[in-house]
């Protein structure tokens, strides 16, 4: 795995080095004020892209635990910025303990565990009936039930489904022994790679947005042309996968289609909020949940077609 | 107000509150201000003081209820020892001097002080009215810049009436200096000051 994962890595420095010399290159020519502000951004999200890559080269090298420690963190900031704009009430403050002290935190050691019987449904069944009673004890019957979907949402976006992520590692794939973690390196790439191609053929070519009143920069040819061009990049990866180029290529296009319907329900959530980012933890990108929203919804996807067929 | 354990606390607030600020135009330095602020929890006092340059901190301190926090030792020591309040007493039996008067001779022509003139603190939807001691104080010393502190979502980190927080993003809004008027009735002083905060709260709210 060692030999493959510094392969893996050095490709991706390879790309950061020229995704960095092109926003250079294009900071020197340019050639009016008005471009500066994209120029700008798209520079800072390079910058942003060389933290995050060296945090997961990190995660990826420190073996499972480092990974199921990387992801618990990053649902915990993910959360925090859902449920800050979520408009929640006194009400709801013993059920917010819970979510952020004891069940996100329980959802990972579960992982750590490879306890999947309770993995699975922890949320979906134990916390989604716990939490509306927990909050209907406060007493507080104003906008309950609002109150308590927002809250198991949440739940399950940014804890559920992100640590699918880390779970990866826990399926065992014959003859794909102490691999997992290239998996997880597979996915994350592919999902990551088609947000920024589908941004880089929507800047391009984008003319006719999916749906215009929830994003308008999410347009056709963006969604086309990144699916596409992030599928072949996946299934050039096979060799680090358990899959066939074919298969890679079904799994890589199912990622790339479940990242593009993250990112699509995150933005009407942040529409119906007023809002442009869920944050500003990371510079240029905004905030942890604006960048892996479509990981949220590939994650699962990703686990369960692999547990399904491989495992 | 400086020490480890002042730097400790107060980075541990502001971690757990992951408090963002935001200055309109506002510069911070070691002049004496008056910081007035919405009043929703027992962090705000905390986390504004961690929000500003270290330089302003050493100067500046917060003015809290001694009925509260002279009660438990581990109040005391944070109160006193930790972030040298000024403490005073909301009660007027057994007091000897006035509070204005007793804040206004622990700031001596050194300190900025904090202050939250609703009195109490409140659930986090309205501002309250002010209590008419901000303007005693303004009376007594019209050299003062007031600043107006908008504090945001710190009462659903740690709400009136409960011991466990919860890690919600926060911000602390300082607005502009406002102008101190010698002689302004009270009514109309008190009037505008809460309004320089709501229009703060209300600019940040359509940011």
């Amino acid at each position: 795995m060692a030999r493959e994962a510094v392969w893996l890595f050095t490709g991706v420095i390879a790309l950061l080095v020229v995704a960095t010399a092109i926003g250079r290159i294009l900071r020197v020519r340019m050639t009016s004020e008005a471009q500066r502000p994209t120029i700008e951004n798209l520079n800072a999200r390079i910058r942003a892209w060389w933290v995050m890559v060296a945090v997961f080269a990190l995660t990826i090298a420190s073996g499972g635990y480092g990974s199921i420690v990387l992801f618990g963190i990053l649902s915990f900031l993910a959360l925090r910025e859902f449920i800050t704009l979520t408009p929640t009430r006194r009400g709801d403050h013993m059920a917010l303990f819970w979510v952020f002290f004891v069940i996100t935190p329980l959802q990972y050691v579960l992982v750590g565990m490879r306890w999947y019987g309770l993995f699975s449904i922890l949320i979906p069944v134990y916390a989604f009936l716990f939490l509306p009673v927990r909050i209907a004890m406060f007493g507080d019957a104003h906008r309950f039930l609002e109150r308590a979907a927002k809250i198991q949402f949440a739940l399950m976006i940014c804890v559920y489904c992100v640590s699918h992520v880390p779970a990866l590692l826990m399926l065992e794939i014959r003859g794909y022994e102490g691999r997992g973690a290239l998996l997880l390196f597979f996915l994350v790439f592919v999902v990551q790679m088609s947000d920024v191609l589908q941004y880089v053929f929507g800047k391009l070519l984008g003319r006719h947005a999916v749906a215009s009143a929830i994003s308008p920069k999410k347009t056709w040819e963006g969604l086309i042309g990144g699916v596409l061009t992030a599928t072949a990049l996946g299934t050039a990866l096979w060799w680090a996968t358990p899959f066939t180029p074919i298969q890679a290529a079904g799994m890589a296009f199912a990622i790339t289609v479940a990242g593009f319907a993250g990112g699509l329900t995150m933005s009407a959530i942040k529409r119906d909020s007023g809002v442009k980012d869920f944050g500003r933890m990371i510079e240029g990108h905004g905030g942890i949940l604006d960048r892996i929203d479509s990981l949220c919804f590939a994650g699962p996807i990703f686990f369960h077609l692999t547990r399904y067929f491989f495992a | 107000m400086s020490g480890r354990a002042a730097l400790a606390i107060a980075a541990a607030a502001r971690t757990l509150a992951g408090a963002t600020v935001r200055t309109t135009g506002f510069v911070p330095d070691v002049r004496q201000r008056v910081y007035y602020a919405n009043h929703t929890s027992h962090l705000d006092s905390i986390v504004l003081w961690s929000a500003l340059p270290k330089a302003v901190r050493a100067l500046t301190r917060p003015v809290a209820a001694r009925d509260y926090w002279d009660v438990t030792r581990l109040r005391r020591y944070l109160a006193r020892d930790v972030f040298h309040a000024i403490l005073i007493e909301r009660h007027p039996t057994g007091r000897s001097d006035h509070p204005i008067e007793h804040i206004v001779a622990e700031m001596g022509n050194r300190y900025s002080i904090i202050v939250f003139p609703e009195g109490t603190r409140g659930e986090g939807d309205e501002i309250a009215p002010f209590k008419s001691g901000i303007h005693r104080l303004v009376q007594m010393r019209p050299d003062l810049e007031l600043v107006p502190v908008f504090i945001e979502n710190l009462n659903r980190v740690l709400p009136k009436g409960v011991l466990v927080p919860v890690p919600l993003l926060s911000s602390i809004t300082f607005g502009c200096p406002i102008p101190t008027r010698e002689g302004e009735a009270r009514v109309e002083f008190l009037d505008r000051a809460r309004g320089e905060l709501r229009r703060l709260a209300e600019r940040r709210h359509g940011a």
